[in-house]
């Protein structure tokens, strides 16, 4: 949207939902889009994408010698085998956690984002400050989020662009020798596969 | 481009501030934003790099003060009207005429 007037006050769109219903008013008539099909897709956000999916794809590399192997080799492929693919997860790298290696995601130009196995990402990701904050001062951030990486652990922040997104494996608990696979998915949180987090212990 | 939007690496952003149980959508329009980008993703209107391009062409002060989801209707308007399926001025006027209707 053009903006000619500079003022302050009229930086941001008045009344902006009016203005998306605005356009899709006139993207139905012109029938380039079909509004039940914006149903439908809301819905499927809703109820089908998420981390859950990832957490899926996490805890079979952690209970499949030969999962965990492919994932990291090929995270496209391995991934989609479970059924996690399509728009904005098409090309997926899979990165390990170890005692000595933690990684962290982030998308400095934007908010590219693994959509098919973490579903849409949190207002933090996509904000500013962790943009621009985390590929320099990486330890400070994560300190934030509650999570003191000791200084003999090397830090790797990987920028995701429009074509390649990032899933991290986090660390598995310890105490978990004993959960299943379906056990040990519940335990991994969202932010534990961006590594802002990290994977519940089975006491919680 | 090195616009706004490549802010990797400046200072001054000020904290990570972080919602606790933050909902899909802060808005319902927010989720209408974005199914009717997937559509018009869907119908061939863009592709990746030109539904990016008028996001990074935002004026600066707009960029940093608006939504995520603002900056998609801002591209997703702009590509529209590039591809010849709406003009500006039909958006202008059918916004105007919903903002008269909600204000009467």
């Amino acid at each position: 949207m053009k903006h000619d007037n500079h003022s302050h006050a009229n930086v941001l769109i008045p009344e902006v939902g009016l203005r998306v219903k605005a356009l899709e008013s006139l993207l139905a008539e012109k029938k380039a889009i079909d509004p039940a099909a914006l149903d439908l897709i809301i819905e499927t956000f809703e109820t089908q994408m998420g981390p859950k999916n990832g957490a899926k794809v996490v805890a079979k590399a952690w209970t499949d010698p030969k999962y965990r192997k492919w994932l990291l080799e090929d995270g496209t492929a391995a991934i989609k085998s479970l059924g996690y693919i399509g728009i904005q997860g098409e090309n997926m790298v899979a990165l390990e956690n170890t005692p000595s290696v933690h990684n962290v995601v982030v998308c400095t130009l934007c908010s590219c984002y693994p959509w098919p196995t973490l579903g849409l990402p949190p207002v933090w990701f996509k904000s500013a400050p962790y943009r621009a904050r985390v590929v320099i001062e990486p330890r400070s951030v994560l300190k934030e989020f509650g999570l003191d990486v000791a200084d003999d652990v090397e830090v790797r922040v990987w920028d995701s662009t429009a074509e390649l997104r990032y899933l991290v494996i986090p660390v598995r608990p310890a105490g978990t020798e004993n959960l299943n696979e379906q056990e040990l998915a519940a335990l991994v949180t969202r932010d534990s596969m961006i590594r802002t987090g990290v994977a519940q212990s089975p006491s919680h | 481009m090195n616009g706004i939007h490549d802010v990797g690496g400046k200072h001054g952003f000020g904290p990570v501030l972080v919602e606790q149980n933050e909902p899909y959508f802060h808005e319902e329009w927010e989720g209408r934003m974005l199914s009717m980008m997937i559509a018009c993703f869907a119908a061939g209107i863009y592709n990746v790099d030109q539904f990016r391009h008028p996001i990074e062409k935002m004026d600066p002060r707009h960029y940093l003060m608006s939504s995520y989801y603002e900056k998609w209707l801002c591209t997703v308007e702009q590509n529209c009207i590039d591809a010849g399926i709406v003009t500006r001025e039909e958006v202008d006027a059918r916004h105007a005429q919903l903002m008269k209707g909600k204000a009467a």
